[in-house]
């Protein structure tokens, strides 16, 4: 079971302080948290995507290898990665790229992105997200594990003979998860194939997502890739602790009342409703455990805690208190009710043995320039003679 | 998810003729549920008044024709800032989930607002702003007004009627409005009789529930709705979509034997 952080890294006046955090100090924060979270132990860190203020965020891959550079043992991954507005041309690059210098700890959520304009911004139609979602995956896949793609569809000029650089590290893809909150063909298709799906599990009442993460499991199961339980299931949440439920209470009630989905919806209301919970550690212990057993076992938690103005040292002692005080009881309290056979969520090193059992991953060596800065019709050394790029006829 | 009945599954979505449907209701001997949705704010409220009197002569001609009825109300007063909330964070607690299920399971809608400032009650409005898409396709509705003065008169015709379209509701063709005069003039009783009857004969005639299950698959819907025909399980989904086959790298969803595949 891996226990984490999420921040979708937006910018909003400190209603205590009246302080707005700068550009340059939130991207520095969210280093500071992330650096924080390795160090207390969490296993997961993941970030946003946004392409407006008052977000940061825009190129998380900049970040997240940075972060891979200063950090040791976490695993960085995304919340979300925009499948819709992004190429998945770029993606596969970009996170091929970020996976090596991180070492293989990465792996990446994908989501739709709910911003409205950023859609007509990156010169695509929200009300085609769905299928763009849904295509721009299917690419992905492909990009990720073939060599040389041709590739043809409805929203992405087609490929021909493209090979996305570098190769994923040991020839290995970062594992994928899908995040949706409505939408049962995104389940679909993170059932078949096999990856995970990861319910926001935020501003929603407690247990709302319970239907959809259902259908992915049993769709999980359909496809042969195990038994519902097995499934590959990821949680959000939202937290703000302190040693005593009160402080917790008056600490957060300022930047609860602030928080624009919260206006007009009273604290204590909204956490008996929601799976928020501010409190002490055993309170937000208490609520993650009833999570267990309402979703069934699942492999990923990860919790809100830096975002509605929380000023940089509040958001490192939220790090600090939910790595020192909540998980390591989670941890343990979690595996002794986890039933047995449930897998854990694949990471680099797991998805490696898979592949190649005790055997040397694929180290692929490109080919060299043959003049025109391609290197022919086979990219790698050790490129199958069958595996033939048919390049586009341009020249 | 509770409340609301629900028969079958989506395999029976879009393929016509059906003759159990996910909304079926009771045998034209009832018993129908009648859910009056009440904008009216006062403590006694004419909208609730002009409300009652439809579900008693529905009732009534519903009993004349064989049919036994429940009458069940939603006062929208007192869930004033629950529906606010709603609004503002996206999501309905308890109190307004537990109504949206009550409106779900209705047979027939009796909607009354009363008229500020030209239009109808925002608080209606807001109401309405909160219920699914799909919540009342084909459900028949008699709309109901209470003004300050005649001029008004044709707000029910002119927001309430363009609102239930959207809703893809039946509204019955009497619109009724009542002004404080009306309320000593028997004109009043003999329009609240006919929409009454309207109601009546639509409901027994269980156009409705044929209209809703005959072209279930057309509308939109979303999954885990409230509508008592909202997929919420892998068992009322259709895979057999375009979307579906999308998902499943364009190719139709076959079964694949054996062990995960690499990732």
């Amino acid at each position: 079971m891996q226990f984490g952080i999420f921040s979708v890294g937006d910018i909003s006046p400190d209603p205590v302080s009246g302080r707005t955090q700068s550009e340059a100090e939130r991207i520095s924060n969210i280093v500071k948290v992330a650096r924080r979270a390795d160090e207390v132990g969490l296993d997961v860190f993941a970030l946003g995507e946004h392409h407006n203020p008052p977000f940061v965020p825009s190129s998380p891959p900049a970040v997240l290898a940075h972060i891979a550079a200063l950090t040791e043992r976490i695993v960085l991954s995304t919340a979300v990665t925009l499948i819709t507005t992004n190429d998945p041309v770029k993606i596969a690059e970009d996170y091929a790229m970020v996976q090596h210098l991180a070492k293989g700890r990465l792996d990446l959520m994908l989501g739709r992105g709910n911003t409205v304009p950023v859609y007509p911004w990156f010169g695509k139609d929200i009300r085609q997200g769905v299928p763009l979602a849904l295509e721009n995956y299917n690419l992905l896949h492909r990009l990720w594990r073939e060599d040389v793609v041709d590739w043809e569809g409805q929203f992405r000029t087609p490929l021909q003979g493209f090979t996305s650089t570098p190769r994923p590290l040991d020839d290995v893809p970062p594992f994928v998860w899908h995040g949706s909150i409505r939408s049962p063909e995104t389940a679909e298709q993170a059932a078949y194939y096999g990856n995970g799906f990861f319910a926001n599990h935020i501003l929603a009442p407690n247990f709302h997502f319970k239907p959809i993460v259902e259908l992915y499991r049993r769709r999980y199961e359909h496809y042969g890739h195990g038994t519902a339980e097995q499934a590959i299931v990821g949680l959000g949440g939202m937290a703000f602790i302190a040693k005593r439920s009160q402080d917790a209470v008056s600490a957060y009630r300022p930047y609860f009342e602030n928080y624009p989905l919260f206006r007009g919806s009273k604290l204590e209301d909204y956490m008996a409703a929601t799976p928020m919970t501010v409190g002490s550690p055993q309170e937000v212990i208490d609520k993650a455990l009833t999570w267990q057993e309402g979703f069934g076992d699942y492999q990923r938690q990860l919790f809100a805690v830096d975002s509605g103005g929380l000023p940089i040292e509040m958001a490192l002692e939220q790090v600090e208190l939910l790595g020192t005080e909540v998980v390591p009881v989670l941890r343990k309290e979690m595996a002794a009710r986890r039933r047995p056979g449930i897998p854990d969520a694949p990471t680099h090193a797991t998805l490696v043995k898979a592949k190649y059992g005790d055997a040397e991953p694929r180290q692929p060596r490109p080919n060299p320039n043959r003049g025109d800065n391609l290197s022919g019709t086979s990219p790698y050394q050790d490129s199958t003679p069958d595996v033939q790029a048919g390049f586009p006829a341009a020249f | 998810m509770a409340g609301a009945p629900r028969a079958a599954h989506a395999a029976d979505h879009g393929q016509g003729g059906g003759e159990l449907g996910m909304n079926d209701r009771p045998a034209p001997g009832g018993p129908v549920t009648l859910v009056i949705v009440n904008a009216g704010v006062s403590d006694p409220s004419s909208t609730r008044l002009l409300a009652d009197r439809v579900a008693q002569k529905t009732i009534d001609a519903l009993r004349a024709a064989g049919t036994t009825a429940t009458v069940r109300s939603i006062d929208l007063g007192p869930l004033a800032t629950d529906i606010a909330q709603g609004i503002v964070s996206g999501m309905l607690n308890a109190k307004v989930q537990s109504v949206m299920e009550l409106l779900a399971g209705a047979d027939a809608v009796i909607a009354a607002t009363p008229v500020y400032k030209a239009a109808i009650s925002g608080l209606f409005k807001s109401f309405v702003d909160l219920v699914d898409n799909d919540l009342l396709i084909a459900r028949p509705v008699v709309l109901a007004a209470t003004g300050g003065s005649a001029r008004h008169a044709m707000v029910v015709d002119e927001h309430l009627r363009p609102l239930f379209a959207f809703l893809r509701a039946l509204p019955m063709p009497t619109s009724l409005y009542a002004t404080p005069e009306d309320w000593g003039s028997a004109d009043l009783g003999k329009r609240i009789t006919r929409a009454a009857q309207e109601l009546s004969v639509l409901l027994r005639s269980g156009a409705g529930p044929q209209i809703a299950d005959r072209n279930w698959g057309g509308y939109q819907h979303q999954f885990g709705g409230n509508a008592t025909g909202a997929e919420r399980s892998v068992d009322d989904v259709d895979f057999d979509t375009d979307l579906m086959r999308l998902a499943t790298g364009g190719g139709a969803p076959v079964r694949k034997e054996g062990p995960r595949p690499d990732h």
